[in-house]
């Protein structure tokens, strides 16, 4: 385990540095002077050199990845000149509606995808199955935002069962707002997590201790149940781990649609104005948080399954 | 009877009784079905992939109006057989815009896959084939790559280089080769214990002549059941940045932004600038995603709609 853990944690240190120079290297990639890209062709020379001068754009590279680096451990993500206000306090506001929506979507999918799954599983290649595969094909290729809408449309403009948009007041404000989002995603997702686990069902099915159990006499509710549900329920929680950062691009959309006051809405119109600092700082705490599930996924998948563990040591 | 006699063997063939005769009879007439039925799938998608274009082609001469002409005597005309997609709210007819739309949203969504392909079979295809560093280099990225929220990164590189399509070309490519490479790398693994290329490699061919003729063949099938998840993907994702500002920018037609025009008349009743356009993104969707999986069905692949 140990062994497992040092190599997992490293890992992820190496791809949080990646995510960092990505970023940081984003800036870079400018056509022409990033600070006139900012600024604009009527700025003054003197106000692109005042830029250039607070973003470190006149320095040497490595000196400037090095403050980068340092200051984004500190949490320090620069300074947008574009809101007047320091990147970091433009973000931490708006994170725990992104947080709370994304952990609100992957609850509503999981419970969408684990009864579809099974049914798929037990009515294998017959025409239930076939016809679960096809409609989780048609919600894959469904545009998020294009689900929202019809939401909307039916929801909130026809039944007006919830608010088309906002964020609501209060915790169970925020939860009433959040179900037509989560809703959305949740539906967007869950196609991803019946296929998957449809075929990990499958293989359960089909193991020595589900034979056993059947064989021992028990009935087959209690067989699925206990056997088979578990299994798939720790197959689940590592798909969702595996695509955090598939949910989170999906959120940032969504956020949009129902005009929520996430990270999502600070990015599009960050990208907008191409107001990098922003953009960069979004960019390092989303990727962190992906990588952080990931690490916490992986660890607690071999906590509950020896054989992960264990193959590390190969 | 210590051990086994050839002789033995026939009169055990000759034991089957007739319950096994009817089990082996029910797997064929299942494994026919499931055969059938792929076939179906990738038909169904073919027809779907190549109608699409073809009516859009044909759009204009059965005539709906130009595109990206205001006609203000019909804003907001609700669908009719003169407006199948109703007109949105400059007279535009809807679906004439759908159909001028298509030949972009299919450009971007193949092109990006052709490229990030190139990218990944070329990368995987080394580290799979060398191991040893190069793999441990290239794998390492792609594991990075694979667990990025890769829209943020792909918004990222609109933002270094300007609303439009530019952006949207590269960050669709610089994030889509690292499904490529994991499939081809995997394959690779295989492949280079083969008979066939220790044969090609006893005979003394060049490595670069061993990849190209012996080894790329094989790695295509499982790339192009990738390739048609990543085309799905790519154009949810032109379609998302569209409708977000963020990708063609107006008066130039493209499904997402035609959903997104639609959104605000939404609310007061007129459903179908919304609506109807994209009905046309999932039918073309399903078409890629049937071809896809009816080939990962019929040779056994277990990674279909892998995002």
């Amino acid at each position: 385990m140990g062994f497992y853990l040092i190599r997992r944690v490293l890992q992820s240190l190496i791809a949080l540095i990646g995510i960092t120079l990505v970023a940081f290297l984003l800036i870079q990639l400018v056509p022409g002077d990033p600070a006139r890209a900012i600024l604009g062709p009527r700025a003054s020379l003197s106000a692109v050199a005042a830029l250039r001068k607070t973003l470190g754009l006149d320095r040497s590279l490595p000196s400037q990845y090095w403050s980068f680096l340092t200051n984004a451990l500190q949490l320090n993500f620069g300074f947008s000149t574009l809101q007047q206000s320091p990147v970091a306090s433009l973000i931490w506001p708006r994170l725990g509606s992104t947080l709370l929506l994304t952990a609100y979507a992957t609850a509503v999918s999981v419970v969408l995808a684990i009864p579809l799954a099974m049914l798929s599983a037990l009515r294998r290649n017959r025409p239930l199955d076939h016809a679960i595969r096809l409609t989780t094909m048609v919600t894959f290729a469904m545009p998020a935002f294009w689900l929202g809408l019809l939401l909307i449309l039916l929801l909130s403009v026809k039944l007006t069962v919830f608010p088309p948009s906002g964020y609501g007041v209060g915790f169970i404000g925020h939860l009433d707002s959040l179900t037509l989002p989560a809703l959305t995603l949740g539906l967007g997702l869950a196609p991803l997590i019946v296929r998957t686990l449809r075929g990990s069902i499958v293989e359960t099915l089909g193991s020595e201790f589900v034979e056993a159990a059947r064989a021992r006499g028990f009935s087959e509710a209690r067989v699925l149940g206990r056997y088979v549900l578990r299994n798939s329920l720790v197959a689940s929680v590592t798909v969702v781990g595996v695509n955090v950062g598939y949910i989170l691009s999906i959120v940032v959309v969504i956020e949009n649609v129902f005009a929520l006051p996430g990270l999502g809405s600070l990015l599009v119109t960050s990208v907008q104005n191409r107001d990098f600092p922003v953009v960069q700082g979004i960019a390092l705490v989303l990727g962190a948080i992906v990588i952080v599930v990931n690490l916490v996924t992986d660890l607690g998948y071999s906590l509950l399954d020896p054989r992960i563990r264990l193959s590390g040591h190969r | 009877m210590a051990i086994a006699s050839p002789s033995a063997q026939p009169s055990s063939f000759v034991g089957l009784t007739a319950q096994s005769t009817y089990r082996i009879d029910r797997l064929r007439k299942r494994a026919t079905a499931e055969h059938r039925f792929s076939t179906l799938a990738i038909w169904a998608g073919v027809f779907i992939v190549v109608i699409v274009p073809v009516v859009s082609l044909l759009g204009p001469v059965i005539g709906f109006g130009h595109p990206n002409q205001p006609n203000f005597n019909a804003i907001l005309e609700a669908p009719s057989l003169a407006h199948p997609f109703g007109t949105d709210s400059t007279g535009r007819d809807v679906l004439a815009r759908v159909f001028a739309a298509t030949p972009l949203d299919y450009e971007v969504g193949l092109l990006t896959t052709i490229m990030a392909a190139i990218i990944g079979i070329f990368l995987g295809g080394i580290a799979g084939y060398f191991g040893g560093w190069l793999d441990a280099v290239i794998m390492r990225v792609v594991d990075v790559l694979i667990a990025f929220p890769f829209m943020i990164f792909v918004m990222a590189f609109v933002a270094v280089f300007g609303p439009g399509l530019t952006g949207i070309y590269v960050g669709l490519t610089t994030f889509g080769w690292a499904f490529f490479a994991r499939v081809t790398r995997a394959e690779m693994l295989v492949i280079r214990e083969r008979q066939y290329v220790l044969a090609a490699q006893t005979a003394g061919l060049r490595t670069s002549r061993i990849l190209r003729v012996h080894a790329l063949p094989n790695v295509l099938r499982p790339n192009f059941v990738i390739a048609m998840a990543t085309v799905v993907w790519n154009i949810l994702t032109l379609a998302a940045l569209s409708y977000l500002g963020l990708g063609v920018q107006p008066p130039t037609a493209e499904w997402g932004s035609i959903v997104a025009s639609g959104q605000i008349i939404l609310i007061t009743g007129q459903w179908w600038v919304s609506t109807l356009p994209g009905l046309v993104i999932v039918i073309v969707g399903v078409g890629f995603s049937l071809i896809g999986d009816g080939i990962a069905d019929r040779f056994g692949y277990d990674f279909r709609l892998t995002v």
